[in-house]
């Protein structure tokens, strides 16, 4: 997405001032496709043609996509003339919205699935009454005048089935043959084809063939195209059924919005609504777009995107995020985030481009299908011609029905849709479960982690340290004042423990002072100058380091360490003055979330820039006992590596901000706690909500879409490995069986249906021991 | 009997040819750089298409097979993959890329075409 803003090669125009009366006008964006801009000075030209256009506000054209986007309060009608006035043609995207290009995929997709059912029931008319004749023993072979009238009748029956429900199949074959390529459509037309072609023979020229051999096969062309056309017509409903996640996503999105424009609240269109724009959301009403609450307070359920059952309380200066529900209060918010810049628009985004993402298991499958059908045509032949070398009598019928047999059971999709369904499902799932994950490969490692790093402070624990303990040990000083000074020092660093002493002085109506020469320690604390005090604020390490005796209270530090809490040494003028603890409350769910990572075999360590003592003592009420403590922010990558060279599959679970570099190195990083933004470029798998379940929930969606996975690769291997030598008819000379031509039609349509069968199971998948 | 044998194998040996070893020419995007892709019946229209190597390039695509088969198209090299909306135009950005033929297609690589970065 950042790519294609990036790209912009045109620059913003401000609207010109010769329309005062827009400025409370609706305005909302569209997007027009431009043809015939073939050099980068078209740019201005369209540019300045559009902004000319009564009620435009601003045209910006990106040449690399040759779009442009117009903000303004005109018909895109208008904007076509104008482009097409200057010489250029226009059209407008497709780029209408998610809804309305759903909607519209459903109607061609219901138009699509009505048409292969006419075209089935069609085919199947012809072919299942003959198919019952020939049950019934009726005579499928030439031999009287008579007969050769029949069937002559039927095979024009048959080629207007063929030209009425099959002719997509023959179109496609002939144009892809054309095109030096193959496809499913090659293997039906010339499955098909043979099946009519060699009973037009056998009408035609009964006594070129030998008597055995004057059989006919109109019902398995009529039979074959109405069941591959009934398998197609199924499957379009199954797949229909595989991308129920995102549909819901889109359905979250709310059409209208009532904003306060010239002090009087107004519905609009949801296109309508502009940046900074005030909302009113009242009780039961979903959050149209992204936005600050400005007045009121009331609580939110954001569970549809993070997962989090619990609502969450909302006051003056909180984010308010699309899509999700209004429980209580009413409030008004400003506008931050429209159109596709929302995080539900970006969740969308990212699910979809995910969804079409490929694991590498589905490589393999991807090689042979890209081979597949010609390499069947040659099985074919080779089969036709055993069959005429060393088949029993009537040979050549034997070969006819092989060579049908053999092109019609091949089933190239199947193999094809093994993998996209089942991801297509499980990165579905995991999105409503409030987890995004990146893309296919993301998916498939996530499966076979064997060690997970958490980071302690945000992913662990709650993130937001609170002052437990306050020691003075320079009694000339009060804990106030003292505290002042810690806070004005502290007020500086970016440090989450530095906040906690900032807040609670804050919460004490201390006034801070203003302190000089700041530095900042990464990993060991911060310094600084007040008046002509020498302050020093931070770990055992930077207080030995400057020389600063700390006696007994090590002692006393420990025991606070001991407790799970992090003390810190403040030091004036090179003595010690105080020891403040800070505690970072353990998320509710952490204990149990990691005994469920711990269950399913994998590794748990946690890794903190805390001290040892702090760091073993979270880790023992968790149940972790691998710990990396003490760890600079830049090293927490070489930790990852070093697991790495044990042969472990590493995932790292942290912010996703400081932790950047170590989650970009591990095999999966995960950002979690991030509520609803997604813009987490270094994770592979972003978690919406806080709880640790959350990374225990991914792990358990990888690996039942992997298995799910492994069972459609598999199905469509075996189904593919033994139905076309069975269909070339390898266990005639032991058992004398030769499967039907019509069977073979079934087998083939009902394969894929089957693949996207099992997908659909995973929509039904719960995580355990939740 | 051996007349047979021998066209069984001509014919083999033409399936090799016309679908593997034969390289149609390719469609130069350098020259008509608005090139559009017709998805229909089964096959991309070109289906082969000269790029230049190093710079980004746009492919615009139009659909006009209802079937589900043709709704997607995906570049595995470059990780892109987008939903084709019927008879909608659709431009695909392409990043740069290094010399070397690239395979695109449908999900199920029923529709196949080559991109030849140059």
């Amino acid at each position: 997405m950042n790519e294609l803003k990036d790209n912009f090669a045109g620059a913003k125009i401000a609207a010109k001032s010769c329309h005062p009366d827009e400025s409370h006008a609706a305005h909302f964006n569209q997007e027009l496709i431009i043809e015939g801009a073939g050099c980068a000075s078209c740019v201005g030209k369209i540019e300045k043609a559009l902004i000319a256009v009564a009620g435009v506000k601003q045209a910006t054209m990106n040449f690399v996509l040759r779009t442009v986007s117009v903000t303004g309060n005109v018909d895109t009608k208008t904007l076509i003339k104008a482009v097409e006035s200057i010489g250029y043609n226009a059209k407008a995207t497709s780029d209408s919205g998610d809804e309305q290009l759903l909607n519209e995929k459903e109607q061609a997709e219901q138009k699509y699935y009505q048409r292969l059912m006419r075209q089935m029931w069609t085919a199947l008319g012809l072919g299942i009454p003959l198919m019952l004749y020939s049950i019934a023993g009726g005579p499928m072979t030439v031999a009287t005048i008579f007969e050769r009238g029949v069937w002559f009748t039927v095979g024009l029956f048959c080629a207007g089935i063929m030209y009425f429900s099959g002719k997509h199949f023959y179109v496609g074959a002939w144009k892809s043959f054309v095109n030096h390529s193959a496809n499913m459509d090659t293997l039906i037309a010339l499955g098909t084809g043979t099946a009519w072609l060699y009973s037009m023979v056998v009408v035609f020229f009964p006594l070129a063939l030998p008597e055995m051999a004057r059989h006919v096969y109109f019902e398995a062309t009529a039979m074959i195209i109405g069941l591959i056309n009934l398998g197609l017509a199924l499957e379009v409903k199954a797949r229909g059924r595989t991308s129920e996640a995102i549909k819901r996503l889109i359905g979250l999105q709310t059409k209208t919005a009532r904003v306060v424009r010239d002090k009087k609240e107004i519905n609009i269109a949801i296109e309508q609504v502009l940046l900074n724009d005030i909302v009113r959301i009242r009780p039961g009403e979903k959050i149209p777009v992204d936005g600050i609450v400005t007045q009121g307070h009331t609580s939110i359920d954001e569970s549809m995107l993070t997962g989090e059952p619990m609502p969450v309380k909302k006051a003056v200066g909180d984010e308010v995020v699309t899509g999700t529900l209004n429980k209580s209060g009413s409030i008004l918010f400003k506008a931050t985030r429209i159109g596709k810049d929302t995080a539900l628009a970006q969740i969308i985004n990212m699910v979809k481009r995910a969804q079409n993402s490929k694991p590498p298991i589905g490589r393999l499958a991807d090689m042979i299908a890209a081979y597949f059908v010609p390499v069947i045509m040659i099985i074919a032949i080779v089969s036709a011609l055993a069959w005429l070398n060393f088949g029993p009598d009537p040979a050549i019928a034997f070969a006819v029905i092989s060579a049908t047999t053999v092109l019609i059971i091949a089933c190239p999709c199947a193999l094809g849709l093994a993998t996209p369904m089942s991801v297509m499902v499980g990165i579905g799932k995991a999105a409503e479960a409030g987890v995004l994950i990146r893309n296919g490969e993301a998916l498939q490692t996530a499966s076979k982690i064997t060690a997970m790093i958490l980071d302690k402070t945000g992913t662990i624990t709650e993130g937001a340290p609170k002052v437990t303990d306050f020691i003075i040990v320079d009694n000339s000083y009060s804990e106030n004042e003292m505290l002042t000074l810690v806070a004005s020092l502290e007020r500086g660093s970016e440090h989450p423990l530095a906040q906690a002493i900032v807040e609670s002085a804050i919460e004490r109506d201390l006034d801070l002072e203003n302190v000089s020469d700041f530095l900042a320690i990464t990993g060991h604390g911060v310094s600084a100058t007040f008046k002509t005090q020498q302050l020093l604020f931070g770990n055992q390490k930077l207080m030995l380091e400057n020389g600063i005796a700390l006696n007994n209270f090590v002692e006393q530090a420990q025991a606070l360490a001991d407790e799970a809490k992090t003390p810190m040494y403040f030091a004036i003028d090179n003595t010690l003055a105080a020891i403040i603890a800070v505690s970072d409350p353990i998320k509710k769910d952490s204990i149990s979330a990691i005994k469920r990572l711990q269950k399913n075999g994998i590794r748990v360590v946690m890794i903190t820039g805390d001290n040892n003592a702090t760091a073993l003592a979270v880790a023992k009420k968790v149940g972790i006992t691998e710990v990396f403590a003490e760890v600079l922010p830049q090293d927490k990558s070489r930790k990852v590596a070093e697991l790495q060279a044990q042969d472990e599959i590493v995932g790292m679970t942290g912010d996703g901000i400081n932790d950047a570099p170590a989650l970009a190195l591990a095999n999966v990083g995960f950002a979690i706690g991030t509520g609803t933004d997604v813009a987490i470029e270094s994770a592979d798998i972003t978690l919406m909500r806080g709880s640790l379940h959350g990374l225990a929930d991914a792990i358990a969606i990888s690996k039942a879409t992997l298995r799910n996975i492994k069972q459609n690769l598999f199905g469509a291997f075996i189904y593919n490995v033994a139905g076309v030598p069975f269909a070339a008819g390898v266990l005639y000379p032991f058992f004398g069986i030769l499967l039907n031509p019509v069977i073979a039609g079934a087998a083939m349509a009902f394969s894929s249906l089957t693949v996207v069968s099992n997908a659909n199971r995973l929509r039904f998948f719960k995580a355990k021991d939740h | 009997m051996m007349m047979i044998n021998i066209a069984g194998l001509v014919l083999i040996s033409l399936i090799i040819w016309w679908f593997w070893l034969y390289k149609p020419k390719a469609v130069d995007a350098a020259i008509d750089n608005e090139i559009k892709i017709v998805v229909n019946n089964g096959i991309y229209q070109p289906a082969r298409i000269k790029i230049k190597a190093g710079q980004q390039t746009v492919l615009q695509f139009i659909r006009k097979d209802s079937s589900p088969c043709a709704a997607m198209v995906i570049f595995p090299h470059v990780d892109i993959s987008e939903e084709l909306p019927l008879d909608i135009d659709k431009s695909v950005l392409l990043p740069p890329m290094t010399l070397g033929e690239y395979p695109f297609h449908c999900q199920m690589q029923m529709y196949q075409g080559t991109l030849i970065v140059e």
